[in-house]
């Protein structure tokens, strides 16, 4: 069952919930509504003909000039070998999708990376801190208009470049 | 040593000046001892560890001060004074400092009883073997000491360890000790050495299985009273990062070290006089220095060889669980060491001369499988040395 | 301060105190700057809370600022005791937006490179796990071997440990002349050591102990957390990048994929993650035999232009790295910088598994989970 098949099954199960597929020569993909998302993944994973029951990578990007944040999900399925990719398009604004991590634990930690650097929030999951960043880090570095502060808790964050210190 | 003083004050002094010349002279010739012998032996045998180790792990080892890197023992200890005493805020700075100092004490004190040849012993005590187990007890007292003054959680689990694996193990290694005390009918370790001969037949190991079993159970136990590998759970450095001795630096951390490398010396020590017949030589001679000399040789290889094995051991085997190290105790070792001590018994009843031919079979067993042992350990140096010669090492 | 200790505990026994130990960040164990906090009561773990991000280097972030082909040594770092599959991740990404076609020798030139990387960081992995039990010597006979394998991939591409050897569209330089004999003549010896170091440890019985029957996971769980490579295949679920998706030319090549079994204690125990990834370097070295002896010949890289500028678009990677499969997500804007580059590591998902596998494990235990997972810490913040 390629992803163009998938998308019709999973249409046809949640409609409005369901966009598009859009055919792209490197990574095909079905637009899912962000309030659908945890019910589509559980479907794909509960499903006996689909069996997606890994959730491989799990990631967002800031499209700035679109006003968006896509979130890419990217499923796997060990029993049929099979990739989808599924992207879910949130208001940059007040990006908000709901969690995966009753549906695949390992959402846990990817979907706290999103939000830690692409400053996604994930509704209903559990313990949605920074992971990589420090506790107190201002704003999402990932973000396309991230600034990246001059200072942090006094420390400088440029370095001169060595030729120049060397120069002196 | 006692007599040789006491004969050489006879002559010269009475009444109080003589006492202090007694205590003057006993303390001259502990720290003779102490600075002259033990505290050398136990560097040289931290160069040894690391020589072995280093042949077994295919490296070099430290091999740039002295002859094959002989006085690195030195130049360490040496490095360790100069360095900085750091003693942490949060630490119980009295017991911190105290804690090496007792450790150190528990191992040197043992020496006072263990015998280097028939007429070389600091003091021949009654109870030789109960006091060297009493006073290397005095390690774990140390040991807690220095886990708990250390205020970190890591040295604190570290002590704890320590004195229950301690506290644990002196059983079985008690236990073991009575088969051969029963045998010799003494707790002197002169008295013990005497009561066997120099040849193996009449070792206290080969009386009859249940002493050969409490020579395993003893060395066993043993290692484990001196926290070494398979047992070095209080400092086992990838879990509690250096247990008890996380704070310290220095030489303080050099003489919990130091206690170590000793305490391995009282083991072997302990092996060699309880059952392999300590210092007893074949009668070959009539001079007195000469007899001294191949006696302590003879003591020095035995104990030596114990030594090397723990330091074998300590290369080849992981280290086992906390639970694991109780288990072995409480469920096995301890039993089987009751076992020993009144399969003994049994048999010095039943056979009151003890069996040659029975000595003889065990000597005889003992001798097949060193013999299994030594063409399996042939088989892998054969083997290991083809895939030296097949793969040239690579040009670099 | 006034503390109030309260004598019952449960069952009426004394109540004892919990301790919250702070594993790490520096800690000899915990395979780079990874941090615990423990909560222990005595040696018995309540749960293990990892933290991370103390290596977090911005690696996605460096991504977009550098452009195409100078992102590639900084995939190095990603994971820097198997550098060569992080090479081979990102340029595959761009190949696969830019549309390249990599030339079949370049192809196998990766594979040798790969499969001597992976051995590479195996060898690490088992050694540092004899290590972290408490077992000293596998470790230096373990990095013997890694040596050697260093000393070959110094002569192909000049680095010991961060290779920078792959190209978009190929590898840097072809095999030096005589290469092949060397790999060979070093593979006839490396199997005989390997077979002997494993010796030394898979069947001693203080090690089966330590190993078998701790923290298992279970297939359903292992698939469930996104556990990747030897730590998954151990759970007992066979799957394998190179054989279910082969990418590069693994196709061209047989190879078996050791399944854990549980055959010392539980499925998916320490034990099995450990004899997984051991029998995993012999295959290794396997690959790299047929693929010296079926290198083609011909050039090693495509023609790619120094401003390279693949269309604009997103792409999903995914590749066998030695701590298993390595996602690569990248969307390009058709500019000379990647728009957003993700990695997904298999450190990563095991780093998360951590703290549903710790209650009930004895800190010891937790030494031995770690290494067990094969975790490297740059890996898992990037």
């Amino acid at each position: 069952m390629d992803a163009r098949a998938i998308h019709k099954l999973l249409a046809n199960e949640f409609g409005d919930g369901v966009g598009n597929f859009v055919e792209q020569p490197t990574e095909p993909h079905i637009e899912v509504d962000a309030t659908a998302i945890a019910k589509v993944c559980s479907y794909l994973k509960e499903n006996g003909d689909l069996n997606f029951e890994h959730l491989s990578n799990l990631t967002a990007t800031d499209y700035l000039e679109e006003n968006r944040i896509r979130i890419i999900y990217h499923l796997h399925s060990y029993k049929h070998a099979r990739w989808l990719t599924l992207k879910v398009a949130v208001d940059r604004e007040n990006p908000h999708v709901a969690t995966l991590e009753n549906v695949y634990p390992v959402a846990n930690w990817l979907e706290r990376e999103a939000y830690d650097l692409v400053g996604v929030n994930f509704d209903g999951h559990s313990d949605l801190r920074r992971i990589l960043m420090p506790d107190d880090w201002v704003g999402h570095p990932l973000r396309k208009d991230f600034q990246e502060p001059s200072h942090y808790h006094g420390i400088s964050t440029v370095r001169e470049s060595m030729l120049t210190i060397n120069r002196n | 040593m006692q007599g040789f003083i006491d004969s050489l004050l006879a002559t010269t002094t009475t009444g109080l000046s003589r006492e202090l010349a007694y205590l003057g002279g006993m303390i001259g010739f502990g720290a003779l001892v102490v600075f002259g012998f033990i505290l050398p032996m136990a560097g040289i045998t931290s160069w040894l560890e690391r020589r072995v180790w280093a042949k077994i792990q295919s490296r070099v080892g430290p091999n740039r001060v002295g002859p094959g890197g002989f006085l690195q023992w030195l130049a360490d200890g040496l490095k360790n004074l100069l360095k900085e005493d750091v003693i942490p805020e949060a630490a119980d700075p009295t017991l911190f400092r105290l804690a090496p100092y007792i450790v150190v004490a528990g191992f040197v004190a043992a020496f006072v009883a263990i015998p280097f040849a028939g007429s070389l012993i600091i003091a021949d005590l009654n109870i030789g073997i109960l006091y060297i187990s009493a006073v290397t007890s005095l390690v774990v007292v140390g040991i807690l000491m220095a886990g708990w003054s250390s205020n970190n959680r890591w040295s604190m689990l570290g002590g704890i360890r320590s004195a229950s694996q301690i506290i644990s193990y002196e059983i079985p290694a008690g236990l073991s000790v009575f088969p051969v005390v029963l045998l010799s009918g003494t707790l002197s370790m002169q008295g013990i050495i005497e009561n066997q001969g120099w040849a193996p037949v009449d070792w206290h190991m080969f009386h009859s299985p249940f002493t050969l079993a409490a020579f395993l159970m003893s060395y066993i136990a043993l290692l484990a009273e001196g926290n070494r590998t398979p047992f070095d759970l209080p400092e086992a450095e990838s879990e509690l990062v250096a247990g008890f001795a996380t704070e310290y630096s220095g030489m303080r951390s050099l003489l919990f070290f130091l206690a170590e490398w000793g305490n391995l010396y009282v083991i072997g020590a302990i092996m060699a006089t309880l059952f392999m017949g300590g210092w007893q030589v074949p009668a070959f001679t009539d001079n007195v220095v000469l007899l001294t000399v191949a006696q302590f040789g003879m003591f020095f290889a035995k104990t030596y060889f114990w030594v090397f094995v723990a330091m074998w051991i300590r290369a080849t085997l992981p280290r086992v669980r906390v639970d694991q190290l109780m288990s072995l105790c409480w469920k096995y070792m301890v039993p089987i060491a009751m076992v020993n001590m009144f399969g003994t018994a049994l048999v010095m009843v039943v056979i009151p001369e003890g069996s040659r031919l029975m000595s003889y079979a065990l000597c005889g067993l003992m001798l097949f499988g060193l013999v299994r042992f030594g063409r399996r350990v042939n088989y892998h140096l054969k083997r290991s040395r083809r895939y030296d010669t097949v793969g040239a090492i690579m040009p670099v | 301060m006034s503390v109030e200790i309260e004598l019952a505990g449960e069952g009426g026994g004394l109540a004892t105190e919990e301790m919250v130990l702070n594993m790490g960040p520096q800690h000899p164990s915990t395979h780079g700057v990874l941090r615990f906090i423990v909560t222990a009561d005595g040696e018995v773990m309540r749960r293990a809370v990892p933290d991370i991000g103390y290596l977090h280097r911005s690696i996605e972030k460096i991504a977009e600022k550098v452009g195409w082909h100078g992102f590639m040594p900084y995939t190095d770092r990603v994971d820097y005791v198997a550098a060569m599959t992080a090479n081979q991740g990102w340029a595959m990404c761009a190949e696969r937006l830019g549309g390249i076609e990599v030339p079949k020798r370049g192809e196998y030139c990766r594979v040798i490179a790969a499969e001597l990387g992976r051995a590479c960081s195996h060898l690490l992995g088992f050694g540092a796990m004899g290590m972290d039990i408490g077992a000293i010597t596998p470790f230096t006979h373990a990095l013997r071997e890694r040596e050697m394998i260093n000393d070959l991939l110094e002569e192909l591409c000049g680095a010991r440990l961060t290779f920078n050897y792959l190209r978009i569209g190929g590898v840097a330089w072809d095999l030096p002349p005589g290469y092949e004999e060397k790999v060979l003549r070093f593979l006839d010896r490396f199997e005989l050591a390997v077979d002997e170091m494993g010796e030394l440890l898979s069947d001693n019985r203080i090690w089966v102990e330590r190993l078998a029957g701790v923290a298992p996971v279970p297939p359903a769980m292992a698939m469930a957390y996104g556990l990747a490579g030897p730590n998954l295949r151990a759970s007992g679920v066979n799957y394998d990048c190179r054989k279910a998706h082969p990418y590069s030319v693994y196709n061209d090549f047989e190879f078996d994929v050791p399944v854990g079994t549980g055959e010392k204690g539980e499925l998916g125990d320490c034990y099995d993650r450990y004899i997984c990834r051991l029998r995993e370097i012999r295959q290794s070295s396997r690959i790299v035999r047929q693929a010296i002896e079926k290198i083609p010949d011909g050039p090693v890289i495509a023609k790619v232009p120094r401003n390279f500028k693949p269309r604009a678009g997103d792409c999903h990677v995914v590749l066998e790295s030695a701590r298993g499969e390595m996602d690569w997500y990248c969307a390009s804007d058709g500019t000379e910088y990647p728009y957003r580059v993700h990695i997904k590591t298999g450190s990563f998902t095991a780093m998360s598994i951590m703290e549903a596998l710790s209650p009930g494990l004895m800190i010891a235990d937790l030494v031995a989970v770690i290494a067990s997972f094969d975790i490297v810490a740059p890996e898992v913040d990037r």
